[in-house]
């Protein structure tokens, strides 16, 4: 009778196990569903919510989290964490928005999730007094730190241009996914911070993209293999001068927008487009936008993708 | 008994304020630099009058416990003293043998720091000050072993993908003060470890001040001539020297109050009371001293003394020049108000270093000449001044870094922003750069139109403070394009005029 109850369990757990990684299978088709009735969004542009509401209804429309992370993956996330600043000054991504993109992932079937950012100022108080590491903790994922060379291995980046190679953050290099989540903001060097321009904190070494043509390298350190599967571009608050640190609080205003995209790119034509609004910033002062396309790593032309837009 | 809370609090002490110096992770919370402040020199420096306060009245009161408990540098050769008691069983009943005074050694000793001191020379003080000799061997010897077993740790934990520990940077930026503090390390040490407090009772000059005032302590040991026997038990025990078991004598200047011979003597002839008549026999060991020699002494240190500093004051400016890097006046730390006020104050005991957490302070060369050797000087070759912080003035014991709020800090300008578009990559190459405006907190470097779409930085040294956010960053080597300029003396940078926060609408997305 022992070894019958033995079996059954057996088999009973065996079966469970096929079903829990058959959820998958049920999400990609459900996106060739969404596709098929053409519902699958290449770009979903949000604006009017939190951005935890914002979020949720972005990637509901790009076809669900399930699409870009499946069980059992590391997943990485790449907010903008560079400044010791409190969120309100909007020099670095949403906590709220890192919180819920975290918490998507878990529901994805995510076995582990983990945020860091090359920081500018002080690692700890940054990763503190943005609050990205208490809202990512309370969420389940844990934070990394990358203030050490020693964190990061070289890679080579044949398809750059002035880039040949750089040393990239551990936490990508050995994710199975990762999602970049930059803030939109002003930014003295490169006019505009946005998806592309936040890979400089998977980098150890900016210097050298200062000093040898800083749009070609943000360009070429795009052309990485290990591709986010995911931007999300946070313009709930958006820092409209005197970035990429700000000032005061009157340098921020709050369009509550949300964009997200695989085309890194394409998402940030949009949110440029969308920061024009706010102040004018001519696209090809964002040369690196263009830099990009030239590269193949993603277009400017927004006619040509499904774009899906969103007001709450 | 009294041997024992003498060992408990002393023990505490040390293991606190040694953690406080080496602590980078911050689980001492800063409020600990009560640690520092109840140490004698800085207190003096500081001319804190409470802690000053109690510091002598104690010593009036119980003689010099202040040696005997709060003293790290103390505690540090008890240590050694107690080690070495595990190598050598075979001596353990030869340990001490009691050794005349060295006043004129001692007295000389204080009065050339002294004379050096006023004379704006503190290198000398800074170097016999124990507690800030043994800030430099924490900083030296103890720190890098502590940060690389942190290291290990770190290494051995996100082998496992455990991001508990993190790796730390041993930093040593400065060979001459690494230097010092091993070698204060290994000689006092070795004092400690052979001669018990040999170095508190010759060269200490805290040990010479408080000695003076412990000749006339209330409290104090005494040795009863009807119970001893002059067995010698006592004197073995005395890791001051100054138990003369023969003679039935202590010599209460030396004394650190320890009570080790209390407990040793088997006659119960040692009794700590109170000194209702005047002890006759040490003040007459004083009086032996030659005040001529004594003179000698002090002018000959002196002129000694101002020979080098002159030497160096000379010395600084073809050093300066020599440097590739052509800042003309060191930037003094935040709260110094001027290099003036750190060179008078500063006891280079490295806490401001230890504790600062962007690694922007390192022990100065010659920036500041001889006599500032081994004090904070800013450098942003590894990190730049947190606009916030206000770590170094908060900890600072001695008053060479005044306190600051926040706000007085926004306002500190230790220095100011120099550009040289010549150097600069938008200038040189034509292409974006920005990262030094991206690092200014107060935006006096902010990135204006150039040519064709590109932004150049453009200076306003009015509203700078110094911070070295631009020059740390700036790409360009070996002459950057941005740079720090120290002030002599700090100045207030002007306050940033706050325009009206302005909300804006939008309706679409604009694509």
């Amino acid at each position: 009778m022992d070894r019958r109850i033995f079996l059954r369990a057996v088999a009973l757990s065996g079966t469970a196990a096929t079903l829990s990684t058959s959820g998958a299978l049920d999400v990609l088709a459900q996106t060739v569903v969404n596709s098929q009735t053409g519902e699958s969004a290449d770009l979903v542009a949000v604006m009017g919510g939190e951005p935890e509401e914002m979020f949720k209804r972005g990637i509901t429309a790009i076809g669900g989290m399930g699409r870009f992370v499946k069980p059992g993956q590391k997943v990485t996330i790449k907010p903008n964490i560079g400044w010791n600043k409190a969120p309100e000054l909007a020099a670095n991504t949403n906590p709220g928005l890192i919180a819920e993109i975290v918490r998507q992932c878990f529901s994805a079937g995510a076995k582990e999730v983990t945020v860091f950012d090359h920081t500018c100022d002080e690692w700890l108080k940054c990763y503190e007094n943005s609050g990205i590491e208490d809202a990512a903790k309370a969420a389940g994922a844990k934070t990394v730190p990358a203030h050490e060379e020693s964190y990061y291995r070289e890679v080579a980046l044949p398809k750059g241009k002035s880039l040949k190679s750089a040393k990239i953050h551990q936490a990508i290099l050995d994710s199975d996914v990762w999602i970049n989540v930059p803030v939109l903001k002003n930014h003295g060097g490169a006019n505009l911070s946005m998806s592309m321009k936040n890979l400089m904190g998977i980098v150890w070494d900016r210097r050298i993209f200062h000093r040898s043509d800083l749009f070609q390298c943000i360009a070429d350190i795009c052309s990485l293999d290990k591709r986010p599967a995911l931007n999300v571009v946070d313009a709930y608050r958006v820092m409209k001068n005197n970035g990429p640190q700000g000032k005061s609080p009157a340098d921020v205003v709050t369009p509550k927008g949300l964009f997200i995209s695989q085309d890194i790119v394409a998402v940030d034509t949009a949110a440029a487009k969308f920061f024009n609004q706010i102040r004018e910033m001519p696209l090809d002062h964002i040369s690196y936008l263009s830099n990009g396309q030239a590269l193949n790593i993603g277009t400017m032309d927004l006619e040509k993708l499904n774009v899906k837009r969103i007001k709450m | 008994m009294l041997k024992k809370i003498r060992a408990g609090i002393a023990i505490l002490l040390f293991t606190l304020i040694t953690f406080y110096f080496l602590d980078f992770a911050g689980l001492l919370p800063d409020k600990f630099h009560w640690l520092a402040k109840i140490q004698f020199i800085p207190a003096l420096l500081a001319l804190n009058a409470v802690i000053l306060g109690i510091l002598l009245l104690a010593t009036l009161l119980f003689g010099r416990i202040y040696c005997s408990v709060v003293c790290p540098l103390g505690i540090f050769q008890d240590v050694a003293a107690r080690i070495s008691r595990l190598f050598n069983k075979k001596k353990k009943k030869k340990r001490y043998k009691y050794r005349p005074a060295k006043n004129i050694w001692r007295w000389s000793i204080l009065a050339v720091v002294a004379i050096a001191f006023f004379a704006g020379f503190t290198l000398l003080a800074a170097l016999l000050d124990p507690y800030s000799a043994y800030g430099r061997i924490v900083s030296s010897v103890f720190k890098p072993v502590y940060v690389t077993g942190n290291n290990l740790l770190a290494k051995l934990f996100s082998a496992f993908d455990n991001y508990t520990f993190y790796k730390v940077d041993i930093n040593i930026r400065s060979i001459f003060t690494f230097a010092t503090g091993g070698i204060t390390f290994l000689v006092i040490g070795f004092l400690g470890w052979k001669y018990g407090r040999i170095y508190c009772n010759t060269v200490c000059p805290v040990g010479t001040i408080l000695g003076f005032l412990s000749k006339h302590a209330l409290l104090r040991i005494k040795i009863d001539p009807g119970k001893c026997n002059k067995c010698g038990l006592c004197e073995m025990k005395c890791k001051a020297l100054c138990l003369n078991s023969k003679e039935q004598k202590i010599d209460y200047s030396r004394c650190v109050v320890c009570f080790d011979c209390l407990d040793s003597c088997k006659h119960d002839a040692l009794k700590l009371v109170p000194a209702f008549p005047a002890k006759k026999t040490e003040i007459a060991g004083n009086q032996s001293v030659d005040t001529g020699k004594r003179k000698f002494l002090a002018t000959m240190a002196v002129s000694v003394l101002s020979i080098p500093a002159v030497y160096a004051q000379q010395k600084i400016k073809t050093l300066v020049s020599l440097k590739p890097y052509k800042r003309q006046t060191p930037l003094s730390p935040p709260g110094s108000a001027s290099a003036d006020h750190l060179l008078d104050h500063c006891t280079s005991c490295q806490l401001c270093i230890s504790k600062c957490p962007s690694h922007v302070l390192k022990p100065a060369f010659m920036e500041y000449g001889l006599g500032g050797m081994m004090q904070p000087v800013m450098d942003f070759e590894k990190g730049f001044c947190n606009f916030d912080c206000t770590v170094c003035s908060d900890v600072c014991p001695s008053g060479a870094l005044l306190p600051l709020t926040t706000e007085e800090k926004h306002r500190t300008q230790v220095g100011h922003v120099v550009f040289i578009k010549e150097n600069c990559v938008v200038y040189t190459d034509e292409t974006n750069c920005g990262a030094c405006s991206e690092h200014c907190p107060t935006q006096a470097v902010s990135m204006v139109p150039y040519k064709n779409g590109l932004t150049i930085p453009s200076v306003n040294p009015a509203i700078c403070v110094g911070c070295g956010g631009c020059e740390y960053i700036c790409p360009v080597r070996p002459y950057r394009a941005i740079h720090v300029e120290g002030n002599e003396v700090h100045k207030q940078a002007e306050v940033i005029r706050e325009t009206k926060k302005k909300e804006i609408e939008i309706d679409g997305f604009g694509f």
